[in-house]
């Protein structure tokens, strides 16, 4: 059985582009290469950290959503674990209300980058939504 | 002062008395059904200003949605997208 997953993984800032692809691509390859199947991916690019992680103060985000068996996720844990690259990472299950969520979200982006003057319209919405 | 008298008090100014609004869960209200931990400005209304979770009974928010709010926040925290302890958040 097929579970839909979420990662969130920090690399370190001192990555160039081609080597922060490089670890994208060794974990979007891992999860393929495992049955899985990469719903959608979102680079957060250079982001300030709350805290300081390793004497880092700021790194890569990186967002990858997935399709897998559960048991999968012990082994990219491991995998994120022997990562000198990796600062940090989350990994969590999407029940139904957050699939739901994560597939509305995926949308929004989508029409954002497909459309730059969509762009205006989609935060508008989901603030509404948010704040009342 | 014996108009006064027939059982009616009567005050010099009238004592103000406090009409609290009603609080309310917001995502009750809003329909929202997932807390999503990736909004970090969003989870900032249920923090105060050393980075603690607020309680239930200042946000309003039902036991349900305290839970997931809570869990929220702690995810956030573990990616460092929220601190766990700070001094002027806001």
């Amino acid at each position: 059985m097929l579970k839909q997953y979420e990662t969130v993984f920090i690399a370190t800032p001192v990555l160039s582009d081609v080597q922060m692809k490089e670890a994208v691509a060794k974990y979007t390859d891992l999860i393929k290469a495992n049955g899985g199947e990469v719903v959608y991916e979102e680079d957060w690019g250079l982001k300030q950290l709350a805290y300081s992680i390793q004497h880092k103060t700021s790194g890569f985000y990186y967002l990858i959503e997935f399709t897998a068996d559960p048991q999968f996720v012990a082994t990219l844990e491991t995998q994120y674990r022997r990562d000198e690259r990796i600062l940090r990472y989350l990994t969590v299950a999407l029940d139904k209300n957050a699939a739901a969520y994560a597939e509305k979200r995926r949308n929004n982006k989508l029409g954002q980058k497909a459309a730059a003057p969509a762009q205006e319209e989609a935060p508008a919405a989901e603030e509404e939504t948010v704040t009342e | 002062m014996a108009q006064n008298n027939n059982g009616e008090i009567r005050y010099l100014n009238p004592p103000t008395v406090e009409v609290r609004k009603k609080k309310y869960c917001r995502f009750k209200k809003a329909g929202i059904k997932y807390v999503d931990y990736k909004d970090a400005e969003f989870l900032k209304k249920f923090l105060n200003e050393q980075g603690k979770i607020l309680p239930r009974r200042i946000t309003g928010t039902s036991l349900k949605f305290q839970r997931k709010v809570a869990q929220a926040i702690k995810r956030a925290r573990s990616i460092a997208l929220l601190p766990y302890v700070t001094d002027l958040l806001k």
